[in-house]
């Protein structure tokens, strides 16, 4: 049964954004029902496949009854515009999934084609996250920071004008792959941070470095490629140490360097060396370069937090948000102690733009406390408590919340890692 | 599927970045042949509109655009294209492209209330 119910999942991981491409080509352009019956085949399928078992070929078993569930739909809608719609989808008939385009993979070829340059940037990734990734509303609204009622309304949006202004789901030329690369870099990037949050969702993170590799040798003159690689690279050898066996979140300066990669390290300082030569440095570049300082440290103490607090600087310039100077604050409050941070942090609090965002509140929480502050650390302690999005951060709050009472002298800092945040930027306050 | 396509100068634009644009004449004999463009023109400027509003079964005119601050609208054509990439490619040849801006509006289709 079990055993069923696993071959599902995984047939859902891997053939989700294909089904959907098939029925949103199928349905002449009709993402929401291709989404429903992409949905309804997986619920057949836990349905029936536990007393017939899985069929021989899974997904193309998959692909007939949504396509078969969007048949009956369309027939059974009785207005004219469903007619017509039936009209088209009938004729032609829907051509099975092939492409002569450059892209060597599947997956990454129809993020490119899911992420249309007539939707504005946010709508091209949220919608491809939804539609193509599976990525559920509420996940992707906590990776844009914003309630899950605003994302909703985004991705409606952004369905309504592929349907109204006659968007194509069509796989872009070669010359035009360039216009859609920063939108497929933040998909791939949030992807990433979805794996690397979540431990069930591990393979998230795998899938998203394969695809950033291909993209990567696909596209050798994009220096921001090859900048998220190299950060996606470097970030994955801590997920095996962010957490430990009892499923707490485990600090940076605490995690057994020891268990990291040292050949993916290398290899992501590679690629890194290789896009900065390119002398055009963006985003991920600079946030692979902070994320290279830490892997590369000895230990805890040999970190070069002013070298950090340079390159969070720099981000601040050419991508500023108020993410950036959160982790600005911290590298400071690192390399020049928490008095030089505090202030940094005050005048984030009184933008008012991060207030529901947890690592705001245990950020200010863990400067207060090592600048000897309990009282108003223990607030903030339970402010960022509230808002914590998941239970091993709302322990590991606690913990020290519970440790404060019992006030200790030791440097250690919290590290949760705001790595929900859509900057390119999985770490914060490392 | 049916676009309008407004063309609007750029007040934004400065000089010399049209090197290659094409000739409007050649783009209308071109998406004209190409069953494309079903028709189009230029307009006056703003200073020649009226703006007609009813309100109470009052007919009130306004000397000028409705917006009072800027009318860029040049011109107009109507498309026909089989979806917005086709659209895209057609408004980016257009000359106005280079040294104005074109938006493209789908047309509201007759079936949908």
């Amino acid at each position: 049964m079990t055993g069923v119910q696993e071959r599902i999942a995984e047939l859902y991981a891997d053939g989700w954004s294909r089904i959907v491409a098939t029925m949103i080509r199928f349905t002449g352009g009709n993402w929401d029902l291709a989404e429903e019956c992409a949905q309804d085949a997986f619920a057949q399928a836990l349905l029936k496949w536990p007393a017939t078992g899985v069929p021989d070929q899974p997904l193309a078993w998959l692909t007939t009854t949504a396509r078969n569930r969007a048949i009956d739909r369309i027939r059974r809608a009785s207005t004219e515009a469903a007619k017509l719609r039936e009209a088209a989808a009938m004729d032609p008939p829907a051509p099975p999934y092939t492409s002569d385009s450059e892209i060597p993979d599947e997956r990454l070829e129809l993020m490119f084609t899911c992420c249309h340059p007539s939707l504005h940037l946010d709508a091209q990734v949220a919608l491809t996250l939804r539609s193509l990734a599976g990525m559920s509303t509420a996940d992707i609204a906590r990776a844009f920071l914003v309630p899950e009622r605003t994302m909703g309304q985004r991705i409606f949006r952004a369905k309504q004008k592929v349907a109204h202004a006659g968007i194509p789901f069509r796989v872009p030329p070669a010359h035009l792959l360039p216009d859609r690369l920063p939108a497929v870099l933040h998909v791939l990037y949030l992807l990433f941070n979805e794996g690397y949050g979540d431990p069930a969702k591990a393979r998230l993170a795998h899938e998203a470095i394969r695809l950033s590799r291909v993209l990567a040798a696909m596209m050798p003159d994009e220096p921001e490629a090859h900048g998220m690689l190299a950060l996606m690279l470097l970030h994955d050898v801590r997920r095996p140490t962010r957490i430990d066996a009892a499923g707490d979140l485990v600090t940076l300066e605490e995690q057994d360097r020891a268990r990291w990669d040292k050949a993916q390290i290398a290899d992501g300082v590679e690629v890194l060396e290789r896009a900065l030569r390119r002398r055009r440095p963006g985003p991920f570049q600079i946030q692979a370069a902070i994320a290279a300082c830490h892997a590369t440290a000895a230990d805890a103490a040999a970190t070069d937090w002013p070298q950090i607090a340079g390159l969070y600087a720099q981000l601040a310039r050419i991508a500023p948000s108020r993410i950036v100077e959160l982790n600005h604050a911290v590298a400071i409050g690192m390399a020049e102690g928490p008095l030089a941070a505090l202030p940094l942090l005050d005048a984030l609090a009184a933008g008012g733009e991060l207030d529901g965002y947890y690592l705001l509140h245990a950020t200010r929480a863990d400067l207060l406390r090592r600048a000897g502050r309990p009282e108003p650390a223990g607030d903030s302690y339970r402010a960022a408590l509230e808002l914590a999005p998941t239970e091993p951060e709302r322990r590991f709050l606690r913990s020290r919340l519970g440790r404060l009472a019992g006030l200790h002298s030791a440097a250690s800092r919290d590290q949760g890692e705001p790595r929900r945040s859509p900057e390119p930027t999985p770490g914060s306050s490392q | 599927m049916r676009y309008l396509m407004l063309v609007c100068t750029d007040p934004q634009y400065t000089p010399g970045q049209d090197d290659g644009a094409p000739d409007v004449e050649d783009w209308v004999r071109d998406m004209d042949g190409k069953g494309i463009r079903l028709m189009g023109n230029r307009t006056r400027p703003a200073a020649d509109a009226t703006t007609v509003r009813v309100r109470n079964r009052e007919v009130l005119l306004t000397d000028g655009p409705y917006a009072e601050t800027k009318d860029h609208i040049a011109g107009f054509d109507i498309l026909e294209c089989a979806d917005l990439d086709e659209a895209i490619e057609v408004a980016a040849k257009h000359p106005m492209a280079w040294t104005g801006m074109i938006e493209l509006r789908p047309f509201w289709p007759d079936d949908e209330a």
